[in-house]
C-alpha cells in the first residue's frame, strides 16, 4: 500500500519509461533540477544525456524534440507554465502534429508535451493560468486531462510511448490530490473515459480537476439527484461511446470544464450530444466566461473558474427542465 | 485529361532507393545541376498549364548550392530544407519523378500527393522535410544532430534556410543551443537578396556570418552560385562537423531568376530590376560547372537529363488521382480515424 500523490505519480511515470526505453528523453527548463516535481531526482539516475536542462528557448528546443524524433527518440516537454504552450503552437501544431500527414505516413513524432500545473494556481494572473486544453483538442493533438494520481501515471506512460505527439495538462488544483494506492501502477490506454460515480438521473462530464468537485457536488446532491460523474482523461480523442452509454442512463448532460466558453471543449459535448446522443432536456455547460484572462485578486480569479455553486444550480436546472 | 482516380495504396509509399545521388565528381554535380534546373523549368510548365496545383517557388539561379552542399554529404545524413526545396530534395537523390508526382498530388508522390511542393520529404535518405514556415526547419535539424550526438553515431544534419530565416528568432535560438552543446549541424544560409520582396539589405541588421560568429560558430561567406567553391566550403563545415568540432555556418550569396513564387509570374512587381536579374545570369552555376567538362561530355549529359525529366513527366501524370475517401489518411501515426465534418 502506498500514498501516492499526483507529482510522485507523474515523476515515476517519467522514471519507468526512461527506464523502460532508452530512446525517451526529456528536454526542458530546470529539469534537472526538478523544480516542478516531475523531474525530481531524474537526471541523477539517468543522467544529462537523457534528461536535459534547456536554455529558455522553448521554440527552439520544441522543435528540436521533432527532430528527435523524427531521428528515433522519443522526447518528454515539460512546460512549467501553461501559457508556453502558445509560444511553441507553431512547433506543436504545425510541425509536430502536421508532419504524419504531410509525409504521406512516412513520418511519425512521438513527443510528449507535460503541463504540470494548467489551470490557475492562486495568485499567478494572467499569463500563468490559463488551461488551453480546447485549443489543442480543436487541432487534433491527443489531449490527456489527467485527474487522479494512478490516472496521472498510467496516461503519461501511454503519452510517451504513443506514436503520435500528445499533450498531458496535469491541472495545478489537482496536484495536491493523493490516493492509497493498494494496485498495481500500470499505463491506461488514451482515448478511454472513467466513470467515477454512476448515477441515473444526471451525467457530469468533469475535466481534471473538476472531477473531484464534481464528485463532491454528487454525494452532496445525492438524497435528491442521482449524478454520474464521467472523467473522459483523454479529450481528444474523446471517448464518445461512454458519453453515448452514459446518456442512455441519464438522457441529462451537465459538462464542467475549466476552459474558455466560446468554442471551448464543452461546447463541443453539448453540441455532439445534441446531434447524435440521446438527451431528454437541454443540456448545460459551466466554463470560464468568453474570453476569460484571469485576474490576479484571488477573490477575481475563482469568479472566473467554474465553481461548485454553478454545478449545483446546473444540477438542479437540469432535472427540473425535463 | 486527367488520370482515373484509385484507391491510395495501403502499404506504405515505396521508399527511394537509400543511396544519396552520387556528387563526387564534377561529372555528376553538373548533372544534378543540370537535373534540378530542368526539373523547375518542367514544373514551371506544368504549374502554367495546371497540372501542378497551386504554385511552387522555384530555386532556379541557386542549385550550386543544394549540389555544392549535398556533395559534401555522407549516407547517414540529415537535412531539413525549405519552400524552395526542390534543389536541396533532388541532389539527395530523390527520384524526379517521385517529386513531379508530388507536386502534381498524385498518388505516386514523394509524399503520397498529401505534402506537395513545400512538403516534400524522404525519411529514408534523411530529408526530414522541406518547411512552409520560414525558419522552422533549423531546430528540427539541431534536433536530429543531438539526437546523432547521443546515439554516437557520425551522423551530421544540414538545415537549409534562407536570408528571411535570419530574421526569425527561432534561428538565433537554434544558433545558440547548437554552439552550446557543440552539436553536428551545419547551417546553410542561402542569400539570395530577397525574402520575398523584401531587400536583405533592408531587414538583416550586421551580417549573416556575423550572427553565427557571435554565437562562436565558424562562420564563411561563399559565392553560392559556384558548386566547386560551396563543395568545398560544406566539405570544410561537414567534416569538422563530423569530427566532434561543433556546428558550422555557410552563407551562400545567390540568386533566384525567377519570383518568390510561381503567383508572381502574373504580376508585374518592381522590386528589382531586369538589369539586376541579367547581372545575376552572368554568374550563372551552370555554364561555370560545364566549363571544367568537356563539351561532349556535356552534351551527353545534357541528353540524359532531358531523357529522364521526360520519363518523370510521363511518370507523374500518369500516376493516379488520390481518392478522396482517403482524405485523411495518414494523419495519426497510430492509424486513429477522426471523426468526419458531418454526421453520416
Amino acid at each position: 500500500m502506498t500514498r501516492l500523490s499526483y507529482t510522485k505519480a507523474l515523476n515515476r511515470a517519467l522514471a519507468d519509461e526512461l527506464a523502460a526505453d532508452p530512446a525517451v528523453c526529456v528536454f526542458g527548463e530546470d529539469v534537472g533540477a526538478g523544480l516542478a516535481g516531475p523531474t525530481l531526482g531524474l537526471l541523477d539516475r539517468f543522467g544529462p544525456e537523457r534528461v536535459v536542462d534547456t536554455p529558455l528557448s522553448e521554440q527552439a528546443f520544441t522543435a528540436m524534440a521533432v527532430g528527435a524524433a523524427l531521428a528515433g527518440r522519443r522526447p518528454v516537454l515539460e512546460f512549467q507554465i501553461p501559457s508556453l504552450l502558445f509560444l511553441v503552437f507553431e512547433q506543436l501544431v504545425n510541425q509536430a502534429h502536421k508532419f504524419s500527414l504531410m509525409t504521406g505516413g512516412q513520418a511519425a513524432v512521438p513527443l510528449t508535451c507535460l503541463v504540470p500545473g494548467s489551470g490557475s494556481r492562486d495568485g499567478w494572473a494572467g499569463q500563468h493560468s490559463d488551461h488551453p486544453y480546447s485549443l489543442f483538442a480543436h487541432a487534433g493533438m491527443k489531449t490527456v486531462v489527467p485527474a487522479t494520481p494512478t490516472d496521472a501515471y498510467g496516461l503519461l506512460r501511454s503519452a510517451v510511448r504513443d506514436r503520435d505527439p500528445v499533450v498531458v495538462f496535469a491541472p495545478a488544483a489537482a496536484l495536491p490530490v493523493r490516493e492509497t494506492v493498494t494496485w498495481e501502477l500500470a499505463p491506461i490506454p488514451l482515448g478511454r473515459a472513467r466513470i467515477h460515480r454512476p448515477g441515473t438521473d444526471v451525467t457530469v462530464v468533469a475535466v481534471g480537476h473538476l472531477v473531484h468537485d464534481a464528485l463532491a457536488v454528487a454525494e452532496e446532491l445525492a438524497p435528491e439527484i442521482s449524478v454520474e460523474v464521467l472523467d473522459p482523461r483523454t479529450l481528444y480523442p474523446f471517448d464518445w461511446d461512454a458519453l453515448a452509454g452514459s446518456l442512455e442512463r441519464t438522457g441529462r448532460l451537465v459538462v464542467f470544464d475549466d476552459a474558455n466558453r466560446s468554442c471551448g471543449f464543452a461546447a463541443e459535448l453539448l453540441a455532439t450530444a445534441a446531434e447524435q446522443l440521446r438527451l431528454i432536456a437541454p443540456p448545460r455547460r459551466i466554463t470560464r466566461p468568453d474570453g476569460a484572462v484571469l485576474p490576479f485578486a484571488p477573490a477575481l480569479d475563482r469568479a472566473l473558474q467554474p465553481s461548485r455553486e454553478q454545478l449545483r444550480h446546473a444540477l438542479r436546472a437540469v432535472v427540473k427542465e425535463s | 485529361m486527367t488520370a482515373p482516380t484509385s484507391p491510395a495504396p495501403a502499404s506504405p509509399a515505396p521508399a527511394s532507393p537509400v543511396v544519396p545521388l552520387p556528387l563526387g565528381g564534377p561529372v555528376e554535380r553538373y548533372r544534378a545541376l543540370r537535373l534540378i534546373r530542368g526539373f523547375e523549368e518542367l514544373a514551371l510548365a506544368l504549374v502554367t498549364s495546371g497540372a501542378i496545383p497551386g504554385g511552387i517557388h522555384p530555386y532556379i539561379g541557386q542549385e550550386a548550392v543544394a549540389v555544392g552542399v549535398c556533395s559534401a554529404l555522407g549516407p547517414a545524413d540529415r537535412l531539413t530544407s525549405t519552400h524552395r526545396g526542390h534543389g536541396h530534395v533532388l541532389a539527395r537523390g530523390v527520384d524526379p519523378g517521385r517529386l513531379l508526382a508530388e507536386l502534381a498530388g498524385r498518388v505516386d508522390g514523394l509524399n503520397r500527393g498529401r505534402g506537395g511542393s513545400m512538403h516534400a520529404a524522404d525519411l529514408a535518405l534523411g530529408i526530414l522535410g522541406a518547411n512552409g514556415i520560414v525558419g522552422a526547419g533549423a531546430p528540427i535539424a539541431v534536433g536530429a544532430a543531438w539526437a546523432a550526438k547521443q546515439a554516437r553515431s557520425a551522423s551530421v544534419a544540414v538545415a537549409f534556410f534562407g536570408d528571411g530565416a535570419l530574421n526569425q528568432g527561432v534561428l538565433l535560438e537554434s544558433l545558440n543551443l547548437a554552439a552550446m552543446w557543440r552539436l553536428p549541424v551545419v547551417f546553410v544560409c542561402e542569400n539570395n537578396g530577397y525574402a520575398t520582396t523584401l531587400p536583405a539589405a533592408t531587414a538583416v541588421a550586421g551580417s549573416a556570418t556575423g550572427r553565427a560568429a557571435a554565437f562562436g560558430i565558424p562562420a564563411e561567406e561563399v559565392d553560392g552560385m559556384d558548386t566547386e567553391a560551396v563543395r568545398a566550403a560544406a566539405l570544410r563545415a561537414v567534416e569538422r562537423a563530423r569530427g566532434g568540432g561543433g556546428p558550422g555556418f555557410l552563407e551562400c550569396r545567390t540568386y533566384r531568376y525567377e519570383g518568390h513564387h510561381t503567383m508572381e509570374r502574373r504580376m508585374k512587381l518592381r522590386y528589382r530590376s531586369p538589369e539586376e536579374v541579367e547581372a545575376w545570369r552572368a554568374h550563372d552555376p551552370l555554364p561555370r560547372a560545364a566549363a571544367l567538362l568537356d563539351p561532349a561530355t556535356v552534351a551527353g549529359l545534357d541528353r540524359a537529363v532531358a531523357e529522364r525529366l521526360g520519363a518523370a513527366r510521363e511518370f507523374a501524370l500518369a500516376s493516379a488521382h488520390p481518392d478522396p475517401a482517403g482524405a485523411l489518411d495518414h494523419l495519426y501515426a497510430d492509424g486513429l480515424r477522426p471523426r468526419a465534418g458531418a454526421v453520416a
